[in-house]
């Protein structure tokens, strides 16, 4: 096998950090290592791929209707897509409820497409038709790309829903006794080497919530923000949380009016 | 004429401001209701992960309420001696086991998740190293706890079987067996009082910070 | 038929810079599934790249490189306008030719 020339790059890097003996200095390089790495990664996301798909899957008429998602309205209208992300979740009044994008993608699928939104729901990730989700947050994503978060908080759904969102987020649980704010809640910490975002404020340009839906190079694997909610909570040692359910949309509202004003990179690239 | 209007006009719009401002207070919303209806309804059993875990005991409940502070100083003290009611000394009197065995429990990060086959103590790891640094060597280390490198050392323990020492001993077992003992809402989980770890194990981890023969203290 | 690759190619001086995302599983050949099977080797193989229809780049790859490859290299003597190539064929005699102009 020859490799390619970044990966030998990579290699080269990842071994020269390695070499060096331990002491605070190879703390810092470490980490500034698996900076470089990124930072040589960033360019050929393969969330790409799968912006490519979701594109797609978004023209296409498929399901029982035979209708495209094209008039799928995300909250600046039907087939409004570029700005839509950074807006979301907030209220609907066709559904009466505050969602998140999945959960209007669902919705659009169900309505507009014929298909089952609990069968979707029930479908394991990186299955059926949560391959098409994972396309179409990372393609809906890709649209707002660089836009500011701005997420609305007029109605009263909205705000009732970001103070549920905040106590969901402080609720400790489970054996560990863990709460999202166990490892989310203070600046300036690190489980292992790996850097934790303080949700409880913005946390910057391409942070936290700004940063999903990702491609997981670890797994190859494209990650939308469900899907990271639910890993979140099994480390968490918590129970199951339904795809889309309402402590996922609520701690969405939470994190993302936090991050009002941030950029979104999404969908971006994980380690 | 028009004195008179903006007089009528003025009383209007703040009538209007009135009644808007009403209409916008309503009835508060019962949050601890929806918060109990919210996490009852989105959670499923799923493995070893059932949803009784979010039933919360008073620590957990009062320091969820706390977000991110402290509780009321008389539930945090009502809270901490609970705690220390609760822990359980070692059957023999034995306090420090394995330092070895302590650094690969130390190390393993695995443990009562849905996707772990088994919720008993041989299953799971210290999960340590994720929010703490211990010996020197390892450089992937968490900092959600503080550095528990030379942890022995610093504390003058020098030989952990001796009468000067056991006060540190004790106090240590403490903080590992329930560390709400000392902190209502400590970030660590209770790995003695939650069952997460047996005595065995929980030696293992003493004589990785304890042992003045661990890499810990040298 | 697999999915179309990413290809982007920029004139800069004498030379282009391409990129191209493919998209393929490439499975070692050593992982198991949940039940213990050996999941099959499943990974390209040769990689070509063309300029205007003459071959540029030869590569054989294995096992080892990553699933969704990303692969970089300049073509000297490109330019806008030109036609880049990239096609590649895996283990299981599967291939995928998609092109771009270079900008």
């Amino acid at each position: 096998m020859r490799s390619t020339p970044t990966a030998q790059a990579v290699l080269t890097l990842l071994a020269a950090c390695m070499a060096a003996a331990p002491t605070v200095a190879q703390q810092k390089s470490a980490a500034d290592g698996i900076a470089e790495y990124r930072a040589m990664l960033a360019d050929g996301n393969p969330a790409e791929l799968f912006e490519a798909k979701g594109e797609d899957l978004w023209k296409k008429k498929r399901g029982p209707k035979n209708a495209s998602l094209e008039q799928c309205d995300l909250g600046k209208g039907p087939g409004v897509v570029k700005g839509a992300f950074v807006e979301l979740p907030r209220y609907f009044a066709d559904t009466s409820r505050v969602q998140d994008l999945e959960s209007r993608l669902l919705t659009c699928m169900e309505r507009l497409q014929g298909f089952d939104p609990v069968a979707i729901s029930k479908t394991a990730f990186g299955q059926g038709e949560q391959l098409t989700m994972e396309g179409l947050t990372a393609w809906i994503s890709a649209e707002s790309r660089g836009l500011k978060f701005n997420l609305p908080q007029a109605h009263a759904d909205e705000r009732k829903t970001f103070e549920l969102g905040k106590r969901a987020f402080f609720y400790r649980g489970g054996p560990y006794d863990f709460s999202c704010a166990s490892c989310h809640g203070q600046p300036d910490k690190r489980i292992r080497l790996q850097d934790l975002p303080d949700l409880t404020k913005n946390p910057g340009n391409g942070i936290g919530f700004a940063a999903w839906p990702a491609y997981r190079v670890s797994s190859g694997e494209m990650w939308s923000m469900q899907r990271r909610l639910n890993d979140c909570f099994r480390q968490q040692r918590f129970p199951y949380p339904g795809y889309a359910s309402d402590v996922t949309i609520a701690l969405g509202v939470y994190m993302g009016v936090n991050a009002k004003g941030a950029e979104s990179i999404a969908p971006a690239l994980k380690r | 004429m028009t004195h008179k209007k903006t007089l009528f006009l003025a009383a209007a719009a703040a009538a209007t401001v009135l009644i808007a401002g009403c209409a916008a207070m309503g009835p508060k919303p019962d949050y601890d209701t929806l918060v109990a209806q919210m996490m009852t309804g989105s959670f499923r059993d799923e493995g070893i992960a059932k949803v009784d875990r979010l039933q919360q005991d008073a620590s957990n409940a009062a320091c969820s309420q706390a977000q991110g502070g402290s509780p009321p100083e008389a539930v945090a003290n009502a809270i901490q001696q609970a705690a220390l009611k609760s822990v359980r000394m070692p059957a023999d009197g034995k306090f420090i086991g394995d330092w070895r065995e302590g650094e690969k429990l130390a190390q393993n990060g695995r443990g009562m998740t849905w996707t772990d086959k088994s919720a008993a103590p041989a299953a799971n790891g210290g999960n340590c190293y994720n929010c703490h640094q211990i010996t020197k060597a390892e450089i992937s280390y968490g900092t959600i706890g503080p550095s528990l490198y030379q942890y022995g050392k610093n504390r003058g323990v020098t030989d952990a079987d001796s009468p000067t020492a056991k006060p540190i001993i004790e106090y240590t077992w403490t903080k590992l067996w329930n560390a709400k003992a000392y902190n209502a809402c400590s970030g660590m989980p209770r790995f003695g009082h939650a069952g997460l770890l047996d005595e065995k194990q929980l030696k293992d981890l003493m004589a990785l910070i304890l042992d003045p023969k661990s890499p810990v203290n040298q | 038929m697999a999915d179309p690759m990413r290809i982007r190619a920029q004139a800069a001086g004498d030379k282009a810079t391409v990129r191209v995302l493919m998209a393929h599983e490439m499975e070692t050949g050593q992982r198991k599934d949940a039940a213990g099977k050996s999941i099959p080797a499943w990974y390209i193989q040769e990689v070509t790249a063309q300029l205007n229809g003459k071959t540029v780049l030869t590569a054989q790859w294995g096992p080892s490189v990553a699933k969704n490859p990303f692969l970089q290299f300049n073509v000297k003597g490109a330019k806008a306008g030109d036609k880049i190539g990239v096609a590649w064929v895996d283990n299981k005699g599967d291939k995928r030719t998609d092109e771009t102009t270079v900008s």
